[in-house]
């Protein structure tokens, strides 16, 4: 009983509280960063150093007025903003944030569950989030956000291809769907797949900027050319809604990535014993490490690019990612077959 | 506005879609509205629809005398209202015949250069913005910043100068103002090159201008392009060497132009013009001769019966007075004012034409306009 249903019950509700903080906290992280790059303070009224300005903001975003345009499409104006938060709230079910550890003398996995087709999972419901944007800009009857899901769409679907390909070249490597189980295989390679895939890697980091509709891929709610795209017409909760989701996706990316990529939980060089004092700090914090460098690194380019014209980014999706993801996986196909018939030929 | 549908293909009846981007659109620089038809999200045309700020300076000048119109002029292109008010008080004194002390000419050489770098600043800040980079928008403002305490410390304002008067300046320069002028050259110059990198060799940057906006020398003079948009066309005219005033033509300075005529030859101008505005200031601090800085002007400013037409380079192209004074009253009979954003604005639909919306932005901030110029 407890195992199969309170602590399951128990992790979702922590991780869904430590997500919406997360959340509301990246906004402000955001802010901070980008006012410190552009010689600037960021918020500093609400606490010290604007510490509390994630509540104000919600507070104010929750007893502002909600607007619905007199001549949009009402349930679907009310269904975008869920469509776009919920899916990047429930990929969090099979990101590990470690491996299984005793609490109070009873082993409990750091993740929620781990699925064998988990990465299958991630691509899915992370693909859905975008119906959220498409609706929105059509439910909203007006020209600037319809415009913005159409490029809001026609990004997705370019960069999503890329991507998916590029996912399958590391689950060639790794020779698993299961997020826990790619960890495991980078512990047993001896080496981040960063190094093992580094092309993968700089492709997974270009779509998932682009996926997140971050900078330099933010077309879709480009202020200076759509007054704000496809959020223009929302107000209140139900455009917060699209704002968290927006630095939800950034989170999940940024997850997504370090589990592929930087090993995960896993602490640097998990097999040299010499560097055993590193496991003084907690696998789970090893992995929040990770994703925060990933997410400072996504406001870091936000903060110096120009933006990308979407035509110039559809180009870079089909006519450069693409082929660029496909070679990555054939020739990661053609040396994993080589190697298997190597270490078939020895055994 | 009613649009006929146009119809591409049997299988789809499509519509072009028009937009209005302003008057209150967060890239309009103002007030501008532009009326954009759509297919997709290329622009077949646009319709630029202005207005919106104006106040009626040239009608309202007929009514004041000619002192009070100088601080009229700081109203029209509010990002450099010290070369506004250069222009209009030489256009005075070209009337009345004055001759104005040379270190007057010289400290206006150095407002005016002072000005540009201030205004280039904001064209930068914008533009840059416009494409996405917010960056510089914030870095760029930092250093307008400094030159707005220059000028706050000269003459008090920091927008609205009224830095000029008929026949000379109104002031001396505060005492070691010279001294801080020098620091912000030594400032800019680093400065500059922190904007250089995060935009000249910067690949979006160079994709989203480059070819962007191409308007060749003859047609850019055709549609009568002024100042750094002109330049950026390969025609190398600019008004302080071709038609010195102030003390330019004791300046040694050097006139950039671009090669091919899009938005980048245009930001390398102005990128060059405020190397050329540093050197210009420092000769000015170097060379500043002593002397009286009001020359010879009657109490009252009557000019004799006649008219003139008198233009200085402005930031953004050639700023013209053209006055008609009746020789009997105290006010100008008749003030018409060439402003180089308006003539500059009038070749937008041409630029835009065939780009996509993320195009206009960035080209409404490549020919740097100023609404309130535009309008007067």
């Amino acid at each position: 009983m407890v195992d199969a249903v309170v602590i399951p019950l128990l992790k979702i509700v922590i991780v869904l509280v430590a997500t919406l903080t997360a959340v509301s906290y990246m906004v402000l992280l955001e802010r901070k960063v980008i006012a410190w790059t552009q010689a600037r303070l960021g918020p500093m009224r609400v606490g010290p150093h604007g510490i509390l300005q994630p509540i104000a903001d919600a507070l104010k975003l929750m007893i502002k007025e909600d607007i619905t345009p007199a001549r949009a499409d009402r349930w679907v104006f009310t269904l975008a903003p869920i469509l776009a938060m919920v899916p990047a709230l429930i990929v969090y079910a099979v990101i590990p944030f470690g491996p299984a550890v005793e609490v109070f003398g009873r082993p409990v996995t750091l993740y929620i569950t781990d699925i064998n087709v988990g990465l299958l999972y991630v691509v899915s419901v992370t693909s859905v989030g975008v119906y959220g944007i498409i609706l929105a800009g059509y439910a909203s009857n007006s020209k600037y956000p319809m415009l913005a899901s159409l490029r809001a769409s026609a990004q997705l679907i370019s960069y999503e291809v890329a991507v998916t390909l590029t996912l399958v070249s590391v689950v060639l490597v790794a020779g698993t769907l299961s997020l826990v189980g790619i960890v495991e295989a980078q512990r047993e390679a001896h080496v981040w797949y960063l190094f093992a895939q580094p092309v993968a890697f700089a492709l997974i980091v270009i779509g998932g900027l682009a996926e997140t509709n971050r900078a330099p891929f933010d077309m879709p709610e480009a202020e200076q050319e759509l007054t704000g795209g496809f959020h223009t017409e929302y107000s209140g909760m139900r455009f917060a809604l699209f704002f968290l989701a927006e630095y939800a996706n950034m989170i999940v990316v940024s997850s997504v990535a370090t589990t592929l990529f930087l090993g995960g939980y896993l602490r640097p060089f998990p097999n040299v014993a010499a560097f055993g004092v590193l496991d003084i700090v907690p696998s789970w914090m090893w992995f929040l490490l990770k994703s925060f460098a990933f997410l400072y690194f996504f406001i870091w380019i936000r903060a110096t690019l120009p933006r990308y014209r979407y035509d110039q980014l559809m180009r870079l999706g089909w006519k450069v990612l693409i082929p660029i993801a496909i070679a990555n996986l054939v020739v990661t196909a053609i040396v994993r077959v080589l190697l298997v018939a190597r270490v078939g030929a020895d055994g | 506005m009613e649009t006929p549908a146009v119809h591409h293909g049997a299988m789809f009846d499509t519509d072009e879609l028009v937009i209005n981007m302003g008057p209150q659109h967060p890239s309009t620089h103002g007030v501008l509205r532009v009326v954009l038809r759509l297919d997709g999200e290329t622009v077949v045309d646009a319709d630029v629809v202005i207005g919106y700020l104006h106040r009626g300076i040239e009608k309202l000048s007929e009514n004041r005398s000619y002192t009070q119109v100088i601080l009229l002029t700081d109203r029209m292109d509010y990002v450099a209202a010290a070369t506004n008010n250069v222009g209009y008080c030489e256009t005075v004194e070209k009337l009345m015949g004055i001759e104005v002390p040379r270190r007057a000419r010289y400290m206006r050489t150095l407002v005016c250069e002072l000005q540009r770098i201030a205004s280039h600043c904001l064209w930068l800040g914008t533009h840059a913005m416009d494409a996405g980079a917010m960056t510089v928008f914030l870095y760029a403002f930092r250093e307008r910043e400094l030159i707005l305490d220059l000028f706050e410390e000269y003459c008090g304002a920091r927008l609205t100068y009224n830095s000029m008067r008929i026949g000379g300046l109104p002031q001396e320069i505060p005492p070691g103002w010279d001294r801080k002028v020098r620091e912000f050259c030594t400032i800019m110059d680093g400065k500059l090159v922190e904007y250089e990198e995060l935009l000249t060799h910067n690949r979006i940057w160079r994709e989203r201008t480059k070819g962007i906006g191409v308007i060749d020398g003859a047609a850019a003079m055709a549609i009568g392009l002024s100042g750094p948009s002109l330049r950026g066309s390969g025609v190398p005219r600019d008004l302080r060497r071709d038609e010195p005033y102030a003390a330019y033509d004791e300046m040694d300075f050097d006139v950039p132009i671009g090669l091919a005529g899009d938005t980048y030859d245009r930001y390398l101008v102005r990128m060059e013009e405020f190397r050329q505005s540093l050197r210009i200031i420092r000769q000015a601090i170097d060379g500043m001769p002593e002397g009286p800085i009001v020359g010879r002007v009657p109490r009252l400013i009557k000019p004799p019966a006649g008219e003139t037409y008198h233009a200085i380079e402005s930031p953004k192209g050639e700023l013209g007075f053209f006055i008609v004074s009746d020789g009997r009253s105290m006010s100008p009979y008749r003030v018409r004012v060439r402003p180089p954003s308006f003539c500059n604005l009038q070749a937008l639909p041409q630029l835009i034409k065939g780009h996509l919306i993320a195009d206009v932005v960035v080209l409404i901030g490549s020919i740097d306009i100023v609404l309130g110029e535009v309008d007067r």
